[in-house]
């Protein structure tokens, strides 16, 4: 794998593993990142090495650190659970076995402060990069490192190029994306990754359209406050 | 594009009559689209991190399993009561290496250089060349481009992770970086720095990663010790005109087809060597009940 300098020296990052703690933190921001509101309720499902040697890694502390908006080089991470409860986010820890998944994942469950909800399962990839595996149950598989667009809607005709034309009128340049159905004429979902940010108000015009059940974004503009 | 072969580093620093550190300066300026300002600052930055990392080590810290905290000021104490063979400059990089190791363990801030479980080697060797010769910070930036480069060319052609290639992967390649970091340092040519790294990787062939409990603890604390030691050795041998003779980046394909056949259970999996002993076993048990 070809690299830069920086992805070899560096991160500066709070220890004690780039996978199990830089990584997890990564999965705990975009997953916030992704709700876009300050989390009331988190179940965290662990999988793999991550439920095997987490704990001792700080997996778990450094997942809850992502989710009160930490980055992975913030000395705040050992007392993320202190934090935790200081700004009111109830969590939960437990096991699972995910089918396919890789060895490092978890299977997250939010609920904000405003009682929208969200699912991901997300892992961690090595030297604290991370994908995005699955988001609502349906595959994702990005890296969170682009601006992505993800609208859930009636497996209709109409509803992707009314999609693409409302970002192009905003001049917002599609990277890639990627069009799933459970069934015909069941339900569809776009997961589209943007060179650049898509305003709020077409997010807004999104979930007003009609069809459109759900509208997910991930921004790049990182909020300390939602 | 990055590089692919430290030959090719060698070619460019002849064809361009330019140092080591400069090609791979340029490389990330290419690559990134950033001048060479913004560059130097990133890399500057991430020295004064190790810096800040080394200088608030806390010998009262224990890690999360209770095996790692506390010997980097061991050291350090023989070191002043003079009881140590190593003499004083070498000492210095063992505590140093210890205590960035244990800092790690103990989920305190560190620098992945190249990996978070490797973090200890290349701060060491440098930390201490800059406080024993009073290098300059340019310098000291400078040798960071240099191990960069090498890391670069470990990654394209083996791999920097544990789980991939085992510990040569993780302890080999920062021992590598470092070699060549130091050999720069001390006024070798590139061909000194390609070959230092060569030795120094040589020297760590074939170890394993058998992290007990499967956590960055033991035996990768002690394992940065011997990384910035053996860096040191190889950094002057290469300086005194010693060469590989297997050639550098064969060396580095080397790694990789050993890390390609090493089982999984050496592969930082936390099941074969050390974390399979009784002891570690022990170890694990505990961590498990926890």
């Amino acid at each position: 794998m070809a690299m830069n300098v920086f992805d070899i020296m560096g991160p500066i990052m709070v220890g004690p593993s780039s996978s199990h703690t830089a990584g997890a933190v990564r999965i705990g921001f975009t997953a916030r990142q992704l709700l876009r509101e300050e989390i009331k309720h988190v179940k965290l499902y662990l999988h793999g090495s991550f439920l095997a040697t987490g704990k001792g890694h700080g997996t778990d502390k450094a997942l809850i650190a992502g989710l009160l908006g930490m980055k992975p080089d913030d000395e705040r991470i050992p007392y993320s659970f202190q934090y935790a409860k200081e700004c009111g986010l109830d969590y939960e820890f437990l096991g699972i076995e995910l089918r396919n998944a890789h060895p490092n994942s978890v299977l997250i469950k939010l609920e904000g402060i405003k009682g929208n909800k969200l699912e991901l399962v997300a892992s961690s990839v090595g030297g604290g990069a991370i994908m995005i595996n699955k988001i609502d149950g349906v595959e994702a598989d990005i890296s969170g490192g682009y601006p992505t667009l993800i609208v859930n809607n009636e497996d209709k005709p109409g509803h992707v190029s009314m999609v693409t034309s409302v970002l192009s009128q905003k001049a917002v340049n599609i990277g890639t994306m990627r069009i799933y159905r459970d069934k015909r004429g069941g339900n569809a979902v776009m997961i589209i990754e943007c060179d650049q940010e898509v305003p709020m108000e077409v997010i807004e015009l999104l979930r007003k359209a009609e069809g459109v059940r759900k509208v997910t974004y991930l921004s790049m503009e990182e909020k300390n406050e939602f | 594009m990055s590089f692919r072969s430290l030959e090719e580093i060698i070619l460019q620093c002849d064809k361009q009559q330019k140092p080591f550190w400069e090609i791979i300066l340029e490389e990330d300026m290419e690559e990134r689209m950033v001048t060479a300002t913004e560059s130097i600052e990133k890399m500057e930055q991430l020295y004064l991190a190790m810096k800040h990392a080394d200088e608030v080590y806390d010998e009262r810290l224990k890690s999360a399993s209770n095996l790692v905290g506390g010997d980097g000021a061991r050291m350090n104490q023989a070191m002043v009561e003079n009881k140590t063979l190593s003499g004083p400059f070498i000492s210095e990089v063992i505590a140093k290496a210890l205590k960035m190791g244990e800092s790690n363990a103990c989920m305190k801030k560190i620098v992945a250089a190249p990996t978070a479980g490797s973090c200890g080697v290349i701060p060491a060797v440098l930390l201490s060349y800059e406080e024993k010769y009073q290098a300059s910070r340019q310098r000291m930036i400078e040798a960071l481009y240099v191990a960069s480069g090498i890391g670069e060319v470990i990654a394209a052609r083996a791999f920097l992770a544990g789980a991939a290639g085992g510990c040569q992967a993780e302890i080999g390649s920062a021992s590598a970086m470092a070699a060549g970091a130091l050999t720069y340092l001390n006024g070798g040519n590139q061909e000194n720095i390609a070959h230092a790294a060569a030795m120094s990787l040589k020297n760590l062939l074939g170890l394993v990663c058998d992290t007990v409990g499967g956590l960055v603890e033991v035996p990768c604390v002690k394992r940065n010790v011997v990384g910035a030691v053996n860096a040191i050795a190889s950094a002057d041998m290469a300086v005194a005109g010693i060469r590989s003779q297997i050639p550098p980046d064969e060396v580095i394909d080397a790694m990789r087809d050993i890390g390609e056949v090493l089982p999984r259970s050496l592969r930082e999996t936390g099941e074969g060597g050390l974390a399979a002993t009784p002891t570690g076993q022990e170890i694990m048990n505990r961590l498990i009940k926890q």
